[in-house]
């Protein structure tokens, strides 16, 4: 039997704002199907974003949902989960806002080791507003604001939230839609900040700038570029040269936000 | 049994107000002259099972004790100028999203990092004017220690019952000096509770006017209730919209709920204004300095009075036009260069002359120089 995506969806809140061959409902739908595979409760989770096409996501979804300001989600859900610990607090959003406006939250989250999953689908662009660079849009590469061609380095974003303190790190790409809910089902039972970085394809803003001739044609790409972690050890250096590694990129275990948050909490009472 | 007193300091005052009105989520940033708040929070709340976080940024603090509230914590932040400034952001998200929370703001020298550790009154524009868009605005300047104290559940009971950001904002005088403070009993003040949802979750609107200008909230992760929450216009199930009559009919209603209530919300002090030919017009740390100078005067024979005002936002619009028209005119001290002036001659349409005080070198206006412009007055 086909899998009921619709259980998850808020009645009457499709269609969704996403142009086709966008491959973002590709990542909600692998969001739908780890959360229906761990079985969490709709009114016990929260879905944080903050501003973009990316952040559109949590109005299509039946849970707690809170669309924030640009760049803000991470540091909306910190005070979501530190009110209510026991909630699921899952972020999803763009790389700009993520990583630009919102950058300063990202890495304070990861830093934190706060227990939530953070969901950054990475197009390589401005989507909503039509396609300026953003700090993911790789060098060399045109937007609307690189016209002669992007003169920034870009970030690679599961190093800089492994770097920051993550204790969850993975990557995907839309293409790979079957492994989009392992990556994140596992995100979630992660105890401690979880990042998964979708790699994800902008037809309409980015690939039409990009000389991508179909959407297909950017499907390719990510299959083409991308190189799971455990194949990679066996490759040399020169054969992973414009390669993506996906899968579970890091892994570590550690006191998370909250629980150090009730020890403070016992140390202030005990003390009183 | 006699009630508990203490010595302190105006900060430390309005951490104390917030713990007495139930505030259990703090989100802070260190800044002169507010750290003081965000310390004895740090102390306190987990003392009673409250949450203290400090953020990586000021706009980083706005944003957790929204969501908190949003939660169903009492929350509160506390910041001074430039981060005001940085937090207009997303007062305006929580005046959109109607989410009850306070901001403490001590008031100190600007713009920009102007003199971190001088007084001034210059942000009681920022208050109202400072976040884009139509918005309500509810702002209390304090006068002394235990008003910042009372003000401070004063703002927490109007966020909750007006479902809107609540700012207190002394001025650096009254946030640092220390005076004596008479704890009232639990119970004594009242604490108006969160309006919470008699629907059942399935029929929860976050913004459900059937229940009036100010409806029930709901918290994320209590009683089953699961609602969207965004900041751009949105229609009563909370979802986005721009059907330009739901859209004008929400604005109107978000600015309605301070501006219909007006009388519930404005408090001031009237002090010799009954016979009162020259009416001193002050607030904060200033009006101490006024009330001296009324006294001075009438010592001198000159029919002085000051009004006081407590609630700067509503301003006390009806009060003043009442004073225009049966005074000789105002004398308005005050550590800007003109900013609450501007609202007594909006007031006043020409009924009533203006004589300003106005200082910026982060010194306080003494009583002299207002006695001075009293007699100024013809």
């Amino acid at each position: 039997m086909a899998f009921d995506y619709d259980k998850w969806i808020r009645p009457g809140k499709l269609p969704h704002i996403w142009c086709p061959g966008c491959g973002h409902g590709i990542v909600m739908k692998g969001l739908i199907r780890a959360i229906d595979t761990l079985k969490l409760e709709k009114e016990n989770t929260a879905i944080v974003s903050g501003i973009g096409c990316a952040s559109r996501l949590p109005g299509y979804m039946d849970c707690c949902t809170l669309h924030t300001a640009h760049g803000r989600a991470a540091a909306f859900a910190t005070g979501v989960k530190m009110a209510k610990p026991e909630m699921n607090v899952i972020l999803v959003g763009g790389d700009g806002d993520g990583t630009a406006i919102g950058g300063n939250h990202f890495i304070h989250a990861c830093r934190r080791n706060i227990d939530m999953t953070y969901i950054i689908m990475n197009n390589y662009i401005y989507g909503m507003t039509g396609g300026q660079f953003s700090p993911a849009t790789p060098t060399g590469h045109k937007a609307s604001t690189t016209p002669y061609g992007n003169p920034d380095p870009n970030f690679d974003i599961a190093k800089l939230a492994i770097g920051a303190g993550a204790t969850f790190v993975a990557r995907g790409t839309a293409f790979h839609a079957n492994q989009i809910d392992k990556l994140i089902a596992e995100a979630i039972q992660h105890k401690g900040f979880s990042v998964v970085e979708i790699l994800d394809d902008c037809p309409t803003t980015y690939g039409r700038r990009n000389k991508y001739k179909s959407v297909i044609e950017m499907m390719n790409r990510l299959k083409e570029v991308a190189v799971p972690v455990k194949a990679a050890e066996k490759m040399t250096a020169e054969q992973l040269q414009g390669k993506v590694l996906t899968g579970v990129l890091y892994k570590e275990e550690k006191p998370h936000y909250t629980e150090e948050y009730a020890k403070v909490i016992e140390r202030a009472q005990a003390a009183k | 049994m006699s009630k508990k007193v203490a010595f302190l300091q105006g900060n430390e005052a309005a951490a104390q107000g917030a713990l007495y009105a139930g505030c259990n989520f703090f989100g802070g940033y260190p800044i002169t002259p507010s750290t003081e708040v965000a310390e004895v929070m740090s102390i306190e709340l987990p003392k009673v099972g409250g949450k203290f976080i400090q953020m990586e940024d000021e706009i980083g603090a706005m944003a957790a004790i929204l969501g908190a509230a949003l939660a169903g914590s009492k929350v509160m932040t506390s910041t001074s100028g430039p981060g005001l400034s940085l937090k207009q952001e997303l007062i305006g998200y929580g005046c959109i999203a109607e989410i009850p929370c306070v901001i403490y703001n001590v008031m100190r020298g600007g713009p920009s990092t102007g003199m971190p550790t001088g007084p001034s009154q210059s942000d009681v524009m920022c208050a109202k004017w400072g976040t884009h868009g139509d918005h309500p605005a509810i702002c209390l300047t304090p006068a002394s220690v235990q008003e910042t104290y009372e003000e401070v559940i004063r703002a927490f009971n109007l966020s909750e019952k007006y479902r809107t950001p609540v700012m207190v904002m002394p001025d650096e005088i009254v946030a640092h000096m220390r005076e004596r403070i008479v704890f009232p009993e639990p119970g004594e003040i009242e604490v108006t509770p969160r309006k919470a949802p008699t629907v059942p979750p399935e029929q929860y609107k976050p913004y459900d006017t059937s229940f009036g200008d100010v409806p029930p909230l709901a918290a994320f992760g209590s009683g089953g209730y699961k609602f969207h929450v965004t900041g751009l216009n949105k229609m009563q199930d909370g979802f986005p919209t721009t059907k330009a009559e739901i859209v004008q009919a929400e604005e109107e209603r978000q600015v309605r709920k301070v501006d219909a209530n007006v009388d519930d919300i404005v408090q001031f002090e009237e002090y010799l204004l009954a016979d009162a030919e020259v009416a001193v017009v002050a607030y904060g740390s200033t009006s101490r300095s006024a009330r001296y100078a009324v006294n001075a005067a009438r010592e001198q024979g000159i029919k002085a009075g000051m009004f006081r005002i407590k609630t700067f936002w509503p301003f006390p619009d009806k009060q003043i036009k009442a004073l225009a028209a049966r005074v000789k005119g105002f004398v308005v001290p005050e550590m800007n260069l003109g900013m609450c002036a501007l609202e007594i001659e909006r007031n006043a349409q020409g009924k009533a002359p203006i004589l300003g005080i106005f200082r910026v070198d982060g010194e306080p206006i003494n009583p002299d120089q207002i006695l001075e412009k009293i007699k100024e007055v013809k």
